[in-house]
């Protein structure tokens, strides 16, 4: 079963599971109080994982690996590229704050930080529905445990414990799913169950009723994992509870990872029910857009308030899948499935940024996640309030910044489907978007116009601080010229259907 | 690089620069750059204007170069006759709202300067896109120096004008952008003008996208009844900031109508011209009235620019060439007219801190040089004969009685309203025996205020004795525009 091609599917998750291992090891060595060579050590492994996915990426090759259970393609490479520079990002941004909260007394932020990726890497490869449940509970599993990782800290602990709680059934519900629509088609590969279902009552080995029942489950585990209306109660909590750095390590790259598996359950495996799925990811889609939006507006807390954005911009994300198949034809997929991926990536980017000043503008005793902590920091620092000027409004989707044509893309995905259904949607967007304008607004307000609380000194590492502004810059850049990564998006998601 | 990469790329180059700085303890040395930075961005329009070739309707100066091939969008500016001067006032006024701010702005200088030259950049970038969602970026991403410049340097009630001012231009660009997509679908994948001008399209089609149009560029105008959030803006603004709110910014809204909705949708706009000209005719007399009632000299010059841009709107839907050049030149007199006489309120602010028109009285006795020019821009905003303002009314209204006599004498009317309220504003605040301490304080204006007072009346007084250089300019390509407003697109 394991052919040479196998490990060239599979290099970087070895190699990832590989350097953890090291890395975790090494650590027991380490005894400075900020980790620096577990430190080092981590971002080196991540950087050549990245650059290898990324060479892999541009190759544009396709190849299956363990009998069809993992894949790799354009679209899994370059998602694990980008997944590994978050994580990067997020270790250089969460470093010093981790330090000053006791939370670097042993190197688990690094190792664990290492196999949340590693479930991420699983998650984006898998061609199997097995191979998705296991790297999605890996992933979670380490997330539980980096929550948890301030464990005298009262807050942390009960997001950590209301995390693990719903997640857990979250993955009950995935896992139910996949088991109904395993029972009605007799098979665990993507391919094969696609094209069972594909064939209809000939090639079915169960009722229809149960696959649909199956995917109302799938959906709603999905659901669960990207955060969105009715299945959104711990994104708040959780963002809120856990620490800055950590809710970074959850709500940045694991929205790739997410991004992923919703392609490869609802677009490789059960792309002939799209008709069925894609009017439930309308319906949390709309409620997303509404919920979230409206709930930020109402937050004080400006963690909160961005896990209520981050809903409504998911919500957002899901409109582009609604648009791949219209009355059967299949034309528009590579275009709106194209612009999804679009979108998370530039989310992501524009979430590490955000997050980022937050992380830099706390130290020991203070979280600065209130948004009235932000007062006057234009006039306590251009730099920090300049890149979440930009962020917020790229996630206002104002141009020339990048989250514009992230909304762009997903708004010409649902209008190239030309019916008064998806022009209803789109314009209901739209308005939400104009609703989410205001709070993102109301941060720049705090920033720019009022008088800073605050009059301590800014201190930050010379390498958080370099990050920071390429970041913020990458945010503005990517908005000026976005052709290139759109192009990016649409080929490798075009490669799934080649 | 082509002139007009030029004209858009210099003043953000340089407020970039500004921006760049970081701190402003070098206030002094903040201003030459930004003026050095202004003057350059109005010195690479100039050879636009000597380089512009009349007589044809071609777009000139044209730049195309791909920018987002995914979905075909370019990176294609180019401008005719109808742009050209939009884009010379824009650069000239940039370098007035320098010199105007040099020692009324004291904190963060550096981001104010900043601001001002990269919107100036961004809106001549709206004004020569000829790319449908590069003309969408432009004209959106004014909003984010224009927020920050009334939320950071406004007056009190700063934080709601700019919030405001924000949400209610984003909701009607919003819809624009869907109509923007939904065009880019139907013309098969093209987000050019030029292929928009020849696309058939369905009389409901045509009817929606005009009121998503209408949305975005109404607001913008703005037209009553969505003209609400313009007075409330401009008291709150800095003086700068109201100079070119006014000046240039409701010209985007304007611009947009000629090129969007009338080329694009002719149908509809023939379908819909009674509405727009009774809601141009509501802001002219109705507005006009509103303005008279005014305390504050900002918010009176505020609902004046409402009643001026009512004429602008009412030239373009009389769908002649007479009322469209009209509105064209209208729109540019206004831009130097509107400025000057926010230039000329931000003067009395900076000595009194006071906008109300019952704190002044007598001013001439005090300030006669700063009387003159306020004077002549009175006379300018009610449209005397001999101004900048009077040219284009004049054609406008000629326009409205050749369409129909009704509209034309209701429009004429208005030339009555505009005189009563602006020489009523002057006879109280210049006119008569010395009002109060304040006034008998004040000092003339200073040879900076006498330089920037002195250019724009150079400029209303020119553009009112000689307007052949404006529309000798736009003639061949406000024929070319109503050429396509008169072929219909039903099939």
């Amino acid at each position: 079963m394991i052919d040479k091609l196998s490990w060239v599917a599979a290099y970087p998750e070895i190699l990832l599971m590989t350097m953890a291992c090291v890395i975790a090891l090494v650590d027991l060595a380490v005894k400075t109080p900020l980790r620096g060579v577990t430190y080092g050590l981590t971002l080196l492994t991540l950087g050549v994982i990245a650059l290898l996915q990324g060479l892999a990426a541009s190759s544009g090759n396709t190849v299956y690996g363990f009998g069809g259970m993992i894949v790799s393609d354009p679209m899994g490479n370059w998602l694990k590229c980008f997944a590994s520079i978050a994580m990067m990002v997020t270790f250089v941004y969460g470093r010093a704050y981790s330090g000053q909260r006791d939370m670097l007394r042993g190197g688990e932020l690094f190792s664990l930080g290492m196999f949340a990726l590693l479930g991420m890497f699983v998650m984006i490869s898998s061609h199997h529905f097995l191979v998705i449940y296991l790297g999605l509970e890996l992933l979670t599993l380490s997330s539980y445990a980096l929550v948890a990782l301030r464990r005298d800290d009262v807050k942390a602990t009960e997001a950590a414990m209301k995390y693990f709680v719903l997640g857990a059934l979250a993955s009950g519900f995935l896992l139910y799913g996949l088991s109904m629509v395993y029972g009605a088609t007799g098979s665990l590969n993507l391919t094969e169950v696609m094209l069972t279902i594909a064939g209809g009552g000939d090639t079915l080995v169960g009722s229809p009723q149960v696959l649909t029942l199956g995917l109302v489950f799938v959906v709603a585990g999905l659901a669960f994992k990207l955060g969105v209306v009715p299945f959104h109660m711990w994104v708040p909590d959780v963002y809120h509870g856990a620490p800055t750095a950590i809710t970074l390590m959850i709500g940045g790259a694991p929205k790739l990872a997410a991004f992923a598996i919703v392609i490869r359950l609802l677009v490789e495996g059960l792309q002939p029910l799209a008709v069925d799925w894609q009017q439930m990811l309308a319906v949390l889609s709309v409620m997303s857009l509404l919920v979230g939006n409206l709930a930020a507006i109402a937050q004080s807390n400006l963690k909160r308030m961005l896990a209520f954005s981050t809903i409504a911009q998911m919500g957002f994300m899901l409109l582009g899948l609604l648009a791949g198949v219209v009355q059967g034809d299949t034309g528009n997929m590579a275009n709106a499935y194209g612009s999804s991926m679009f979108y998370v990536v530039t989310y992501v980017l524009t979430t590490l940024g955000t997050f980022g000043v937050i992380l830099l503008l706390s130290r020991s005793g203070f979280e600065s996640d209130n948004i009235s902590d932000l007062a006057g920091l234009n006039q306590r620092s251009p730099l920090y309030a300049g890149v979440m000027a930009i962020c917020m409004f790229s996630l206002a989707g104002v141009p020339p910044l990048v989250g514009f044509y992230a909304k762009l893309a997903v708004l010409q995905a649902l209008l190239a489907s030309s019916g008064a259904f998806y022009v209803g949607l789109a314009v209901f967007a739209v308005i939400m978007s104009l609703i989410g304008a205001f709070y993102y607004l109301r941060v720049i307000k705090i920033m720019y116009f009022d008088a800073p609380t605050q009059t301590a000194d800014i201190e930050a590492g010379l390498d958080a601080r370099s990050v920071l502004s390429i970041n913020g810059l990458l945010v503005l850049v990517l908005g000026i010229v976005p052709g290139g990564l759109m192009t990016l998006c649409a080929q490798a998601v075009a490669h799934l259907f080649a | 690089m082509g002139l007009l990469s030029l004209a858009i790329w210099t003043p953000i180059f340089f407020g970039v620069v500004l921006l760049a700085l970081g701190r402003d303890d070098q206030a002094h040395v903040v201003r030459w750059i930004a003026l050095v930075g202004a003057i350059a961005g109005l010195a690479v329009t100039v050879p636009l204007y000597t380089g512009f070739e009349l007589g044809t309707a071609a777009m000139q100066f044209v730049e195309k170069r791909a920018w987002i091939e995914n979905f075909n969008v370019n990176y294609h500016l180019g401008v005719d006759g109808i742009s050209l001067w939009l884009v010379l006032l824009t650069a000239f006024i940039n370098v007035v709202v320098v010199v105007a701010s040099w020692e009324s702005i004291t904190s963060r200088v550096n981001q104010y300067m900043g601001a001002f030259l990269i919107l100036s950049g961004l809106m001549i970038g709206v004004f020569s896109a000829q790319d449908a969602m590069l003309f969408y970026v432009f004209f959106e991403a004014t909003l984010i120096p224009m927020y920050l410049i009334i939320g950071i340097w406004g007056g009190p009630n700063k934080i709601y004008a700019a919030f405001k001012f924000f949400l209610y231009t984003l909701l009607g660009s919003l819809l624009m952008l869907v109509a923007l997509i939904y065009l880019y679908t139907q013309s098969g994948g093209s987000f050019a003008l030029a292929d928009w001008y020849r696309l058939p399209l369905g009389g409901t089609a045509q009817t929606l996208l005009f009121f998503a149009f209408f949305a975005a560029f109404a607001v913008k105008v703005p037209m009553w009844p969505v003209h609400t959030w313009l007075p409330d803006v401009h008291v709150e603004a800095p003086t700068g900031g109201s100079a070119v709110l006014a000046a240039i910014m409701l010209k985007l809204g304007a611009y947009g109508f000629l090129r969007f909705s009338l080329p694009i949708l002719p149908d509809a706009a023939h379908e819909w011209a009674w509405l727009m000209i009774a809601l141009s005719l509501v802001a002219v007399i109705y507005v006009g009235l509103v303005a008279m009632v005014q305390q504050d000299m900002k918010k009176l010059v505020a609902y004046s620019s409402v009643a001026h841009m009512g004429f602008v709107t009412l030239g373009f839907f009389v769908f002649s060439d007479l009322g469209v050049s009209g509105a064209i030149v209208q729109m540019i007199a206004h831009g130097f007219v509107s400025a000057a006489m926010f230039l000329g309120i931000g003067v009395l602010y900076d000595r009194v801190h006071s906008r109300e028109i019952a704190d002044y009285g007598g001013v001439v006795n005090t300030m006669p040089k700063f009387a003159a020019f306020a004077l002549l821009f009175t006379m300018a905003n009610c449209g005397l004969p001999g101004t900048a303002g009077f040219v284009g009314e004049w054609m406008v209204i000629l326009a409205a009685v050749k369409a129909n006599f009704w509209i034309g004498l209701l429009a004429a009317s208005a030339l009555i309203f505009g005189a009563a309220y602006s020489l009523w504003m002057y006879k109280r605040v210049y006119l008569g025996s010395v009002g109060n301490d304040n006034v008998k304080a004040l000092v003339d204006i200073n040879a900076r205020e006498f330089l920037v007072l002195g250019v724009l009346a150079l400029a209303v007084l020119y553009m009112g004795v000689y307007p052949k250089p404006f529309t000798d300019v736009m003639d061949a390509s406000v024929a070319e525009l109503l050429r396509h407003v008169a072929i219909s697109k039903l099939n």
